[in-house]
Parts: C-alpha cells; structure tokens; sequence
C-alpha cells in the first residue's frame, strides 16, 4: 500500500507543477501591482513593490521560487495589507479556526445524516421515512444565510438576552478549547443543520438501494435480524458511496466555510482567502490557492486508498 | 454437524403446505402468484418443483422462508406446517430461530448472493454463531469444517478468501456450506444450478445428494429442468400459474403423466434416442398472474380444453387407480391418449 501511495504521489507531481504555472500565469494576466495600488498610484511606488515581491524577475525564477516556497512550506513574503505578517504566519494563524469549525461540523453531519438515513431505510415508506424525508427536503430548501441570520440571531442574541448570560458568541474567536463550545458550537450546528438534510437523502438512497441487493435476502434466510441485516451487512457495503460523499468535502475542511467564517468573523482560511481576493492581497491569493490544488490532489489519493480499505474487491496497483 | 430430521422417521410428512396463496398488489391489481399451492415433503426425501419460468416456484420458496417482500406481497390464505409446527401463525421472531437453522435455503445466483465486503468463512460463521451462540473461534473452526464438508479443496485457507476470489460453483458451495452449518432439516434449493456451467450443475447436484444421504434432512429442489427431477427426485409437484397442477412420485409422472401441462413438458425434453426430430413445444406463455384466465387456467393453452375447463376449476384431486398421484383436469381420460 505505501509503495501504491508513493507511486500516486509520483504521479501527481507533473499535475501539481502545472496547476501552479497555471495559476500564477492567471494571478499575473492582470498586473498584481496596479490591482493593488491603484490606477492612479505613481510609478514610482509601483516600482518598488514590484520589485519587493520579485514580480520584475523572468516568470521561470519567480516559478522555481515559488516552488522552493511550496516544497519547503516556507512562505515568507509579507501581506500585501496585513502589515508586518508574512502568508506563512497568516496560514498558521487561520488553519486552527477553520478546523475548529468544519471538522466537527463534518463529523456531526456524517453521525446524524447517517443515523436518520439508516432509521429512514430501516422504516421505508412508512410514516417516520415520511416525516425524516419531508423534514429534509425542507431543511434542503431553505438558504445557507438564512440559517446563520436566524441562528444568530435567535441562537446567540435573544438566547443571550434571555438566560442574562451569553451562552453562545454572536462573533468572534478565540483559541483553545475551553473557548470552543462559546466561539465555534453554534457555527458548528448551523452548518450541521444546513447539510444534514442534503446528506441524509444521499445516504438513504445508498441504503434502499443496497436493500435490494442478493446478500441481504441470503442473511435474512440465515435468521440475521434486521438491526443486524442493516448495521453490519449493508451498512459496510454502503460504506463506499460514504466514503466517497466525506472524502469530497475533505479540502474544504482546509479551506473553512467562507460564509461561516464571514458572518460570525471567525479567521479562518476561508475569511483570509476572501479577504485576499477582495482586497488584491497577491502573495496571499497566489499560495492560498497553491495549497488548496494541493490538499485536492492528497484528498483524492487518500480517497483510493480508504476505498481498498472498505471494499475488498479494488486492488490498489 | 448435528444430524437432524426435525425429530421424524423417514417417510413421515416433514412439510405440508395447503392451499398457500402468496398475492402481490401492483398497478395492475393483484398478481395472483402462488394461489393454491398444496404439496407434502416426506422425511429424508427430495420433492421436485418444476415448471416454466414466472408460474411461482420462487414465490412459493420465499413463502416457506417468510423472505416474500411485504409490501407489495402478502400470504393471501393456507398454511404451511414443518414438523407439526405452523410456520404462518408464528410470530416472526420464533421463527427466525427456524430460518437459517432447521430449514436453510440457496438461491439461484452465486454470483451476488454473498456479502461482497465480507470474508466467505465469518458469512458461514455468522449463521453458526446466530443460532447455536458459538464463539469466533468455534465458529471458525466449524466453518472450515464446513468448507470441507463442500469438498472446497484447502479449506483453512479459503476460509479467508472474499466471494469474488471464487468461481461461480465455488460460491454456490459457499452457500451450501452456510445452509448446511447449523443442520437443517429442510434445504431448499431455488434452481440451484441454473447460473452454473452444465459440469459444475452435477457436481452440485451430487453434492447436494451426497449431503442428504449423510444427514437425513428433506430436499425441496426448485427447478424447470425436468432431467434433473428424473435424476435426483423422489416426488415431483409440477407447478403452473400459481397452482400444483399435478403431484406424484418420480416414478409413477416419468411412466404416466396425467395433466396435458405435464404432458407438453415431458414432450419438450430432448430426445436423445430420436436426434434430429423437431422438438416440441407448448403453444403460448404463462399468462400474466395480473390476469389468469377463468376456470383452468392451463385451458388457453390446452389442446384438450372444453367449455367445462373455462367454468370450473379442476381441484387437484388423487387418482383413483395410483395412490399417491393427483392430477388437476377435466380430461383425465382424453389426456392418455395425447
Ligand atoms: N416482488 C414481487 N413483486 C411483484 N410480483 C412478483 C414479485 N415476485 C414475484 N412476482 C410475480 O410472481 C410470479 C411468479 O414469480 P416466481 O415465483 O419468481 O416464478 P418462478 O416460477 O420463475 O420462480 C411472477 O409472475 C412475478 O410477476
Ligand atoms: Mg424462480
């Protein structure tokens, strides 16, 4: 297997290196430096960061640099608008908020989507599959912001107001884990609540449909009970689908949810990527970017190898 | 292996269904797929069910196992008792200590009939340690010995193997392996060897017989392939539309069958001391069981049907000349001459 791993890796490595000339020929298609000063800045300024950020070198040493950055995990130009703050502390700093929120957030949905899937498969097209299938549809129906605005609003202000104590942030953060439940739950639940629905009717698709397959049919005929048939029989069949459905949303754990991480001002890398981009903040953009076409391509070779963990039938070759 | 026969001297009834009528609802209405079925299934012996494909010998299968998908299906009437018990007015869970333990059952596909994510010997395992509470190792051990049992050559290393590491005639011994574990009584075999190569059809055939001989338990064999019932059978019930159309033992149907349906089957089989004839076949297919036709419900395809067989339903009546043979028809006397 890690002959397989190293062997994937190899593979990928001529992808990578043109993902990144790709992206920094489309990062330089609009010149950074005006972006960033401005069309009325003079010259003069404008040739001095230029020439900070080395913009001014032939594109093949600035390509080699920047892959001597990524190789090294050494990212020491400065932010273009966070004075005195090099990208790599920005990625320091952001990567534990963000993870704080959607790896939880990630767990959560996955345990109840699959829980009430199961429950749902299990009670097929009698009343509690109604009431857990309508329920998702409409929790489906509704938008992302209006969870976070009503969730705000009633999860944090009037609870707040209500109990005299402030149980739940209305924004912000801070590290530690003793601050998480304050800071980083309710943010946790929304984005549990939004997906969860979504999820669930993925999941109890997968699970009706392995309903039908032979083997169930050969374990009820040697006396299995349901539970049985449900959570070990399918349950390890259905794992494959699953794993493929988390392992998608694996490099957006990295990258944190944008929308989260704006609304309740939470610095994570979703915030700073927004920031950057909005604010023409080049040296950020350009290696936010860089590990994010990195964490896909390890996300999907990851992806392989949990599936020949899961199904005995895919040989990693 | 425990030895058992469900208490029962050869000979003695092991499983009587009456009158079973297993009906589906659909768009169409309800599909009358088993609707009167009547068969016995003496101690130690094999009862053959045959005919053509969609006249209900799976849906009868599935009755006894309690596997019919409910809904759309449901046991419309009748009953079905094994050894002296009635299996329809349990509740569900005595009878899951039946299913799998006293009365097992291999299907027709070996191909997808296994758990693809789990090794052969825990799926054998499983249905040891779910009736007789043995532990892994116990459980291990009597799966090896079961592979063994299924002439599975190095069996304590099959053991391991996952289902798509084997042949299809290998999987199917799997599944006798698994049926065979806790020592039925009863084995049911849905057209066992119909996704087999013709080699690998008689080896699991003799395997089966081999089994029976050894443990004394009954055979239900379920197949539309009447040399195999001359082969391994001791009684024969002949199955079209969702009834027993006619029931006898091997012998007595082989020498003289009565129902015209039993008649055209026979006629049907190629014949290997006249190669080169045209074979015969019945006129027409199995009509829908949305829609069967009024009285007999073989009349639309009978070369003997009279205004009597669309009014009234021949009951499956024995003969009064051979104990033990009945014939549903109108016609008794024209069909001998067919
Ligand atoms: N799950 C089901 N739902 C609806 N109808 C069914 C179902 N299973 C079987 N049937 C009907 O029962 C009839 C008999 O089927 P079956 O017992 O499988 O025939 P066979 O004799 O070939 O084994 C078929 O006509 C089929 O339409
Ligand atoms: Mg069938």
């Amino acid at each position: 297997m890690w002959a397989y791993i190293l062997r994937r890796l190899l593979y990928n490595i001529p992808v990578y290196l043109g993902i990144i000339a790709l992206l920094m020929v489309a990062l330089r298609v609009n010149d950074p430096v005006w972006g960033f000063l401005g069309k009325n800045a003079d010259q003069e300024a404008y040739e001095v960061k230029k020439h900070a950020m080395g913009l001014d070198r032939p594109f093949h040493e600035q390509y080699i640099g920047f892959l001597g950055e990524l190789a090294t995990f050494d990212f020491e130009r400065e932010s273009w608008t966070q004075q005195g703050r090099t990208v790599g502390d920005l990625v320091a700093d952001s990567i534990g908020p963000s993870l704080a929120i959607t790896v939880p957030a990630m767990a959560l949905t996955t345990l109840v989507a699959l829980v009430i899937a199961i429950l749902s498969a299990y009670t097929r097209g009698r009343l509690p599959d109604k009431f857990m299938m309508v329920s998702a549809v409409l929790g489906m129906s509704i938008s992302f912001l209006v969870y976070i605005i009503f969730g705000q609003y009633w999860g944090a202000y009037v609870l707040n107001d209500r109990l005299g104590t402030e149980v739940f942030a209305i924004q912000g953060y801070e590290s530690g884990l003793a601050n998480w439940k304050h800071y980083c739950l309710l943010p946790v639940l929304i984005s549990t609540i939004v997906a969860v629905g979504y999820d669930t009717r993925f999941y109890r698709a997968v699970m009706v449909e392995e309903t039908n397959r032979d083997y169930i049919v050969t374990a009820r005929a040697k006396g299995a009970g349901k539970g049985r048939i449900m959570f070990v029989h399918m349950l390890k069949n259905a794992m494959i689908p699953i794993v493929t459905r988390v392992m998608i949303t694996m490099p957006f754990l990295v990258m944190g949810s944008l929308l989260l991480e704006v609304y309740f001002n939470i610095p994570g890398m979703g915030r700073a990527l927004y920031k950057a981009i909005s604010e023409n903040d080049f040296p950020v953009t350009e290696v936010l970017v860089a590990l994010f076409a990195g964490v896909f391509i390890l996300t999907v070779i990851l992806t392989d190898v949990i599936y020949a963990l899961v199904d005995p039938r895919v040989r990693l070759q | 292996m425990s030895e058992r026969n469900g208490g029962m001297k050869r000979g003695e009834v092991l499983l009587e269904v009456t009158d079973l009528r297993t009906h589906f609802r659909g768009e169409e209405g309800v599909a009358k797929a088993v609707d009167g079925v009547s068969f016995k299934l003496l101690s130690g012996e094999t009862l053959g069910v045959v005919g053509e494909s969609g006249c209900g010998k799976s849906v009868t299968a599935m009755s006894i196992m309690q596997l019919v998908p409910q809904p759309p299906g449901f046991i419309a009437g009748g009953s079905i008792r094994f050894a002296g018990r009635d299996l329809l007015s349990m509740s569900i869970d005595e009878f899951r200590r039946i299913r799998g333990n006293e009365i097992a059952m291999i299907f027709q596909e070996p191909m997808t009939a296994l758990n693809p994510v789990y090794r052969v010997g825990e799926q054998i395992a499983e249905a040891v340690r779910l009736h007789q509470g043995l532990d892994r190792e116990a459980s291990r051990a009597r799966a090896i010995e079961m592979l063994d049992l299924v002439k599975i050559p190095s069996p304590e290393k099959r053991v391991d193997d996952y289902p798509h590491q084997m042949s299809g005639g290998m999987r199917q011994r799997v599944m006798i392996a698994m049926a065979m574990s806790c020592g039925p009584s009863l084995l049911i075999a849905d057209e066992p060897t119909t996704a087999l190569d013709v080699t690998v059809q008689a080896q699991i055939l003799d395997l089966i017989r081999g089994l029976q001989q050894e443990t004394g338990m009954s055979v239900l064999l379920i197949t539309h392939d009447l040399g195999v019932v001359a082969e391994v059978s001791d009684h024969v019930a002949v199955m079209y539309a969702g009834k027993v159309v006619e029931y006898a033992a091997v012998a007595d149907l082989f020498a003289q069958p009565r129902h015209p349906y039993t008649i055209g089957l026979l006629k049907s089989l190629p014949d290997l001391a006249a190669p080169g004839e045209r074979l015969h076949t019945i006129p027409g297919t199995v009509p829908s069981a949305f829609h069967f036709p009024s009285g007999c419900r073989f009349r639309t395809r009978c070369p003997l049907a009279s205004a009597e067989c669309a009014e009234r339903e021949p009951p499956l009546d024995e003969l009064p000349d051979v104990g033990g043979h009945s014939v549903a028809c109108h016609h008794l006397k024209e069909a001998e001459a067919l």
